[in-house]
C-alpha cells in the first residue's frame, strides 16, 4: 500500500536529518563521546532511567546508532534545555509509532548501510495486518512495533534472548491474546496460547528444542499478522505437510471441502490445538472425526472402518513382533538384528497413516503389506530366538546333570578311598 | 572290588560326559560363524551393476540405514539415511536427484547438505569403494 | 587298564623321572579341623584363573582392540558365534566371582594368621597376585568399550593422576595419552593379554611352590589334628568344590548372560550414577565422602594415598604382627582386620544403598 504524501514528506525530512544527526553523531559514537542523554537519564528513577539502562544491549547501539538517532537533541550538551533543541523528538504517541520505526526500517537506501539483507517490508506489511488495520481505524489497543519487540534493549530475532525468538514468540502474543480485559472488546477467544502449549509443535520447540516446529508467527504471519483464511488453512500447513496435503488433495474429501467451504487440516486437526495424531481420530475411533461428516453406517464411514481395521491389524502384529523380541531378549538371546528390522515396519505404519489422507484402502493395504512382510521376518527371527533360550536352557540342564553326576562319582570315590585308608592304615 | 570297579567306572564315563558337554561348545564356537566379521567398518552394499544409474538403494550400515546412490553421471555416492530432523528414512528422488524425506519435506543435495525444510544438519556421508565387483561402503576417517 | 597304566609309567619314569614328585606327593598330608574349609579357597581362585585364560583365548579369537570394532566384536561375538554368548559371558561372570573369592581367600588366612613365619612371602606374593587380579580386572572392564567401561575408565584414571607427584605421568602412562582414546584401548588390551598373565603367572607359580613346599598354616593355638592325603583325597575334595562351581557359574550365564551395553561416545556427558566394577566401590565411595579439604590438603590426596598406606602395611603384615610370629594370639590385628572387613562391606553396600551422597 503505497504511503500518503505527507508522510513520504515526513520520511524525506527525517532520512535527511537522521543523515545529519549520523554525520554528525559519527565522531561522537566512534570516540565514544559524552553522551549527555545516557548521563542524565541514568541518574533519574525507573521508568526514566530504564531507556538509558537497556539500551546497553540494544541491537541499534552496536550500529553505532544512539538516543539522538531516533528522538533527536543534541547529546553533546549538559544543559537539558539546549540539550532537547529543536531536532527534539521525544517519544513519539504510540499511535505514530509504527511510522516512527518505518521511517528507517522502510528506507531501504538507508538500512543497506547498516544491514544489507534486512527487509524493508514490515511497515508495508503491518498495513495490512489486524493490528495495522486498528490503528488506522483510530483503535491504539492493536500491537505496535514496541509491543512486540520490545523498545531500549531490542534484540535481533535470531537472538534467543529477542522477544520475537521462536520460542518466546508464543508469550510476547500471549501478552495481549491471552488477557482476558484486553480481548474482550474484540470478542476474541483468549485460549490460543494455552491450547498452542498443548500441542505437538509447541511439544517440537520447547521439548525438543526443534526450531523448526511453527509458533503463532509461522501460520499468522509477521508484520502481516492475521488469521488465515479458511481456503488458505491448507496451504498453509502444507509448507511442512506436503505430502498429508497432496495426498488430501488427490482425495475425494478435496473437492467436498472446497464446495462446502470446509477449511481442510484445521477440521480434522484443530487449529492451535494441535494434538499428536493418534489411530484414535479414525472412524471408529474415540475421537472419530469422520461422524463430523459422515454418519455411521454409511459406505462412507464403513471404508473407514476398513482403513482403520488395517491399520490397527498391523499394529496389534507389531506389538506382538515387539513383545516377541523383548521376551527372547529377557531369556538371555541378543536380537538386535531383528530390532533393527522392526524398524522397517515402524517405517510403513508411519507411511500407513499417513496414506489415510488419500482415503484409498487399496493404497493402505498395499502399504501394509509390505510392512507385514518385514514382520512375518521379524517374527520367524523371534521365534528362532526363543527357541536359542530353550536351546540353551536344555544344554544347561544336560552339562549340570553330567556335572552332578561327576559330583556324586566323586564323592563316591572319596568316601571309598578314606574307607581303604582306614583299613590300611 | 567290584564296588571299586563301579565307582572307577562312574567317575571315568561322568567325567567324559562332563568332558564332551564343555568340549561341545568350544569346538562350535572355534569354527567360523557364516558372517565373517563383525558388520560396523566397511560392508559391502551391493554389486557392481545390481543398481541402474539414477537410482538408490537402502541398505543396513551398522546399527542405522544408509543409502547408496547411484547418480544419473554414473557415480556412486553413500550416506546416512537417517533424516537429521527427526530421523525418518530418507528416499532418493530420481526427478529432482536429491534426497527427500517424506516426514516433513526436508530435502538434501547429493553431497549431504540441506537444500530446504526442517532438517539441522547435513547428512553424514560415506566413503565408497570398488573392488572386485563389489560395491564397498564406509565411514569417512 | 592297570596293566595299561603300568606300560605308560615304565615309559615315561626314565624320561621324566617324576618319581621323586610322586613320593613327594603321596605322603603330602593336609590338616583336617574345624577351620580346615577355608584351605579350599586358594585351589578355587586358581581354577577359576584357569577358566579365565581359557575362555579369554578363546575370545582372542575374535575380539578386536580397536575403537572402531571392539564394541562390535563384542556384539559379533554375542549374536553371531556359536555359544559366543557362553564364553563371554563365563569369562565377564568369572572375572567377579573370581575377584569376590580372593578377597574371601585373602581375609580368611589373614585371620586364621597363615601370614606369620615361615610363610611371609606365601602372603607377599598373595598379596600381589590381588594387585595384579584388580589390574585385570579394571584393564579387562575397558575392553569391550561401552558406555559404562568408558566412564568407568576415565574415573579412575583421573582419580590415579591425584596421586602427589607421580600421578601425572602415571595417568599419561596408563592412558597411552592425556584422555581415554584407542592409544588408552590397546594399551590395556597389552596388559590384560601378555603384561599381566606373564606376571601373574610368575608370581603364582612362586605362591604355588611355596604352599606345596611349606604345607598348609594351621592356626594358632591348634594342635595335633586328622590329617588326610593330599593326593588324591584332599584333590578329590577340591576337585568337587570345583564343579559346584562350574555348575553355578554355567547356570547363572545361561540366566543372566552379559550384556554389550551400547557403544562408548567419547563426546556425550557423563551418564549420572557411573560407578567402578563393585570391587572398587568401596574406594568410590569413600572418595565421595572425603571432605574437600583436611587441613588445607586436598581430601582426595589424603584418601588415595591413605589406600596406599593401608595397602602396603597390609602387604607387611607378617613383619608387623609380632604376636603371631611368636605363636601367640593378637587380637588387636584381628580386630583391626575385622575393621577393614566393615569398612569395606558398609561402603560397597552404600554406594549402591545410597548412590547419592557425597555429591
Amino acid at each position: 500500500m503505497p504511503l500518503k504524501s505527507s508522510w513520504r514528506g515526513a520520511i524525506r525530512c527525517g532520512r535527511l536529518g537522521l543523515a545529519a544527526l549520523v554525520i554528525m553523531s559519527a565522531p561522537l559514537s566512534l570516540s565514544a563521546q559524552k553522551n549527555s542523554c545516557v548521563d542524565c537519564h541514568l541518574g533519574m528513577d525507573d521508568a526514566l532511567k530504564a531507556p538509558a539502562e537497556g539500551f546497553n544491549a540494544d541491537v541499534h547501539k552496536q550500529f553505532g546508532l544512539s538516543c539522538q538517532d531516533c528522538h533527536g537533541g543534541n547529546p553533546a550538551q549538559d544543559d537539558v534545555e539546549l540539550a532537547k533543541d529543536r531536532s527534539f523528538k521525544g517519544s513519539p504517541e504510540r499511535a505514530k509509532i509504527p511510522e516512527f520505526c518505518g521511517s528507517c526500517h522502510s528506507n531501504s537506501e538507508y538500512m543497506r548501510r547498516f544491514n544489507p539483507n534486512l527487509r524493508v517490508d514490515q511497515l508495508v506489511l503491518y498495513w495490512t495486518s489486524q493490528h495495522g488495520q486498528l490503528l488506522k481505524k483510530g483503535d491504539t489497543s492493536g500491537a505496535v512495533c514496541t509491543d512486540c519487540h520490545g523498545v531500549h534493549g531490542i534484540q535481533p530475532a535470531s537472538f534467543p534472548k529477542s522477544q520475537v525468538f521462536p520460542w518466546n514468540i508464543p508469550q510476547t502474543c500471549g501478552r495481549c491474546h491471552s488477557s482476558a480485559d484486553t480481548m474482550k472488546a474484540y470478542g476474541i477467544s483468549i485460549k490460543q496460547v494455552d491450547d498452542y502449549k498443548q500441542s505437538v509443535h509447541a511439544r517440537a520447540l520447547f521439548e525438543k528444542k526443534d526450531l523448526s516446529a511453527p509458533v503463532c508467527n509461522d501460520c499468522h504471519g509477521n508484520h502481516g499478522a492475521a488469521p488465515p483464511e479458511i481456503s488458505s488453512i491448507a496451504f498453509v500447513c502444507r509448507q511442512c505437510h506436503p505430502s498429508a496435503g497432496d495426498l488430501f488433495s488427490k482425495s475425494p474429501h478435496k473437492e467436498a471441502f472446497d464446495s462446502l467451504g470446509i477449511s481442510e487440516c484445521e477440521a480434522c486437526h484443530g487449529n492451535h490445538r494441535i494434538s499428536p495424531p493418534s489411530d484414535e481420530l479414525l472412524a471408529g475411533g474415540k475421537q472419530d472425526v469422520c461422524v463430523q461428516c459422515h454418519e455411521a453406517g454409511t459406505e462412507a464411514h464403513r471404508t473407514g472402518l476398513q482403513i482403520r481395521k488395517q491399520i490397527d491389524d498391523f499394529v496389534s502384529s507389531s506389538e506382538a513382533a515387539k513383545s516377541l523380541l523383548a521376551a527372547a531378549e529377557r531369556k538371555g538371546v541378543e536380537v538386535s538384528e531383528a530390532q533393527f528390522k522392526l524398524q522397517d515396519a515402524k517405517t510403513a505404519l508411519v507411511l500407513a497413516r499417513n496414506l489415510t489422507h488419500g482415503l484409498s484402502l487399496p493404497e493402505i493395504e498395499a502399504n501394509l503389506g509390505a510392512g507385514g512382510k518385514v514382520l512375518a521376518e521379524v517374527k520367524v527371527r523371534g521365534e528362532a530366538a526363543l527357541s536359542e533360550a530353550k536351546f540353551r536352557r536344555s544344554g544347561l540342564i544336560i552339562a549340570t546333570a553330567f556335572i552332578i553326576l561327576l559330583a556324586a562319582a566323586l564323592y563316591l570315590k572319596i568316601r571309598d578311598l578314606k574307607g581303604s585308608a582306614k583299613h590300611e592304615g | 572290588m567290584k564296588r571299586r570297579a563301579f565307582i572307577n567306572l562312574f567317575l571315568g564315563g561322568s567325567l567324559l560326559g562332563t568332558v564332551i558337554s564343555f568340549l561341545y561348545p568350544v569346538i562350535r564356537y572355534l569354527i567360523p560363524p557364516r558372517q565373517s566379521e563383525a558388520a560396523a567398518k566397511t560392508i559391502v552394499a551391493a554389486k557392481v551393476g545390481e543398481l541402474a544409474p539414477n537410482s538408490a538403494r537402502l541398505f543396513r550400515f551398522g546399527s542405522s540405514a544408509a543409502i547408496l546412490i547411484h547418480t544419473s553421471d554414473g557415480e556412486l555416492r553413500a550416506f546416512s539415511a537417517t533424516c537429521t530432523h527427526l530421523t525418518c528414512t530418507v528416499n532418493y528422488e530420481g526427478d529432482t536427484g536429491t534426497l527427500f524425506c517424506p516426514c516433513h519435506n526436508g530435502r538434501f543435495d547429493l553431497a549431504g547438505n540441506v537444500l530446504s525444510g526442517p532438517p539441522p544438519k547435513p547428512l553424514e556421508a560415506y566413503e565408497v569403494e570398488l573392488s572386485g565387483g563389489d560395491i564397498y561402503v564406509s565411514r569417512k576417517t | 587298564m592297570s596293566k595299561w597304566q603300568e606300560k605308560v609309567e615304565a615309559y615315561l619314569e626314565p624320561r621324566f623321572q617324576l618319581s621323586a614328585i610322586r613320593n613327594f606327593a603321596n605322603k603330602k598330608k593336609v590338616p583336617e579341623h574345624r577351620h580346615s574349609f577355608w584351605y579350599f579357597f586358594g585351589g578355587i581362585c586358581l581354577f577359576l584363573f584357569i577358566i579365565q585364560v581359557l575362555t579369554g583365548v578363546l575370545l582372542l579369537l575374535y575380539y578386536t582392540p580397536s575403537v572402531d570394532t571392539a564394541h562390535e566384536s563384542v556384539q559379533f561375538i554375542m549374536s553371531q558365534v556359536k555359544f559366543g554368548w557362553l564364553i563371554r559371558s563365563v569369562h565377564s561372570w568369572t572375572a567377579n566371582i573370581l575377584v569376590g573369592v580372593l578377597f574371601i581367600h585373602m581375609f580368611s588366612t589373614f585371620f586364621l594368621k597363615a601370614y606369620r613365619p615361615p610363610r611371609e612371602l606365601t602372603w607377599i606374593t598373595g598379596f600381589l597376585l590381588l594387585v595384579l587380579f584388580l589390574a585385570f580386572g579394571f584393564s579387562g572392564y575397558l575392553l569391550p568399550w561401552n558406555e559404562l567401561s568408558f566412564f568407568a575408565t576415565r574415573v579412575g584414571t583421573d582419580i590415579a593422576g591425584v596421586i602427589p607427584f607421580v600421578g601425572k605421568a602415571l595417568k599419561t602412562f596408563i592412558l597411552g595419552g592425556q584422555e581415554v582414546s584407542d592409544a588408552t584401548l590397546t594399551r590395556f588390551f597389552w596388559l590384560h593379554v601378555a603384561v599381566l598373565p606373564a606376571i601373574a603367572i610368575l608370581i603364582m607359580g612362586i605362591h604355588i611352590i611355596l604352599v606345596q613346599t611349606l604345607g598348609m598354616s594351621k592356626p594358632i593355638g591348634v594342635g595335633e589334628t586328622k590329617e588326610i592325603s593330599f593326593f588324591p583325597e584332599f584333590i578329590l575334595k577340591d576337585a568337587l568344590g570345583w564343579l559346584i562351581i562350574l555348575a553355578v557359574v554355567g547356570a547363572v550365564c545361561v540366566f543372566l548372560p552379559w550384556e554389550a551395553g551400547p557403544k562408548a561416545d567419547p563426546f556425550a556427558s557423563t551418564p549420572l550414577g557411573i560407578k567402578p566394577e563393585w570391587y572398587f566401590t568401596f574406594m568410590f565411595t569413600t572418595l565421595k565422602l572425603v571432605p574437600a579439604h583436611i587441613f588445607t590438603i586436598e581430601g582426595e590426596i589424603l584418601a588415595v594415598l591413605g589406600f596406599m598406606l593401608g595397602g602396603l602395611l597390609l602387604m607387611l603384615v607378617p613383619f608387623l604382627d609380632r604376636g603371631a610370629a611368636r605363636e601367640k594370639r593378637s587380637p588387636i590385628f584381628s580386630a583391626v582386620g575385622l575393621a577393614v572387613v566393615l569398612y569395606i562391606v558398609v561402603m560397597t553396600a552404600l554406594t549402591y544403598l545410597a548412590p547419592n551422597i557425597g555429591k
